[in-house]
């Protein structure tokens, strides 16, 4: 019988992240034609509103193209790994008190090792296509993805003295006591440092060096095709979402709002999450890409001496204030 | 009784991995039947501009990368040894920041060794 209810909650779930993550390109295509003086998708359905459910039918029926030289076993598998990777971290994110899924104690390492493991789909994939832009995509997005994930890593350091314990709705709730309910007024550098590092995590724009056009044709998922190519952007845009979630949830004070305003609790969450995604959409729509060699010099030489001297002065002030 | 615990809150973790690989193996094996497979030779080949692909695809890529992994490891171990120091800060208060003090500067000076290595720049 739990298990019944589980199966319909995790159906629920993933249905509404797939509806997310197609209205997400939409949202994205859309914002940024504006951004740029056109209209964006407007063919099909009312504003285009059919637009994605459109994309995904036809990606279902395109051919899957699997090249000579591949590795097969891997490079079929890679976008299976990366999009079940990104799936399962889901499970653990608090939409509301006591609606995650799976509210475990150790919620946010959990984060880090699935986000860790989308990484191994990114790096098989551009390994087993056997093309060259693969290879150097593949390369590239792992060194990116590992320089970026110590910042994050260590920018969470602060929310968790703050807060005592790596449990997400415990975070949420820890934050219920401070000041405006959220830990980015008492950790803004923190958030600073997790916001950029997010953006090179999840491959965003102006980090989008694994899939930079205008030298890698497409980075690691050049070979890709069809279904395979759409299970890739999934896995990204839902890796847009759990990071977004996570900023949410450690600085934004998660599904409690800043004012007294009663509002249902997952509301607050959705539109926090959505406020994320749009300067995400935003920042793409507004910045160059960086240098390879930028990028890793401000993941090593900015973020993590800014992270540590941000462990140390929360350190100073908790001891100071005792 | 040793070994007896079930971690029952990590089954709809265990769920949700079986769903998310049953969904993609499931939309590919589903869309088998309907789509279209015309390969041909020029279709298989790697892609590379339109020119039939020259060399080893899996050519020697710089050492950087090997030394951002290795720093990339001794970082990572030292951010897992900071999670635990993090979460009981409160408990121990004055003991707990010296002693993660003297870790944190163990550790920087050799991140400033890399540094003024080299292992950090790009461009040389």
């Amino acid at each position: 019988m739990q298990i019944l209810i589980l199966l319909i909650q995790i159906a629920i779930l993933v249905a509404v992240v797939l509806l997310h993550v197609a209205y997400a390109t939409y949202f994205e295509r859309k914002i940024i034609g504006h951004m740029q003086v056109r209209m964006g998708p407007m063919l099909v359905g009312w504003h285009g509103l059919l637009q994605p459910i459109a994309d995904g039918i036809k990606s279902f029926f395109k051919e899957d193209i699997i090249p000579d030289q591949a590795d097969k076993s891997l490079f079929l598998a890679a976008p299976i790994i990366c999009l079940a990777a990104m799936m399962v971290s889901l499970s653990v994110l608090p939409f509301a008190k006591g609606w995650a899924l799976a509210d475990i104690n150790v919620g946010l390492l959990f984060i880090f090792a699935m986000s860790s493991l989308a990484s191994y789909g990114i790096i098989l994939a551009g390994w087993a296509s056997n093309s060259k832009y693969t290879l150097l995509g593949g390369i590239r997005s792992m060194a990116q993805v590992i320089s970026y994930e110590i910042a994050i890593g260590l920018s969470l350091v602060g929310v968790m003295m703050l807060s005592g314990t790596l449990n997400l709705s415990q975070i949420v709730e820890a934050q219920g006591n401070s000041f405006f309910g959220m830990f980015i007024i008492s950790q803004p550098v923190a958030f600073f440092v997790f916001f950029i590092a997010m953006l090179a995590e999840t491959n965003r724009v102006p980090f989008d060096l694994p899939e930079a056009e205008t030298e890698l044709v497409s980075g690691y998922i050049t070979e890709y095709s069809g279904m395979r190519y759409a299970m890739f952007f999934m896995a990204e845009y839902i890796g847009m979402f759990v990071m977004a979630s996570i900023g949410v949830v450690c600085f934004l004070g998660g599904w409690y709002g800043p004012f007294a305003v009663p509002l249902f609790p997952p509301i607050w969450f959705i539109l926090k999450v959505y406020f994320i995604m749009f300067l995400f959409i935003w920042i793409r729509a507004t910045l160059p890409r960086y240098r390879y060699d930028q990028l890793m010099a401000i993941g090593w030489k900015l973020l993590i001496p800014l992270s540590l001297g941000n462990i140390f002065i929360t350190g100073l002030a908790m001891t100071l204030a005792q | 009784m040793p070994g007896s615990y079930l971690p029952s809150e990590y089954l709809p973790i265990l769920m949700l991995l079986v769903t998310g690989i049953a969904f993609g193996v499931l939309v590919l094996w589903i869309g088998k039947l309907f789509r279209v497979q015309r390969p041909y030779f020029e279709k298989l080949v790697a892609y590379e501009s339109g020119n039939p692909p020259t060399e080893e695809p899996r050519m020697r890529f710089s050492v950087k990368f090997y030394t951002i992994a290795i720093l990339f490891i001794v970082f990572d171990v030292e951010a897992i040894f900071l999670y635990p120091w993090a979460l009981v800060f409160n408990k121990l208060g004055l003991f707990a920041l010296l002693e993660m003090f003297i870790f944190i500067i163990l550790l920087l000076i050799g991140y400033v060794y890399a540094w003024k290595k080299g292992n950090l720049e790009w461009d040389n």
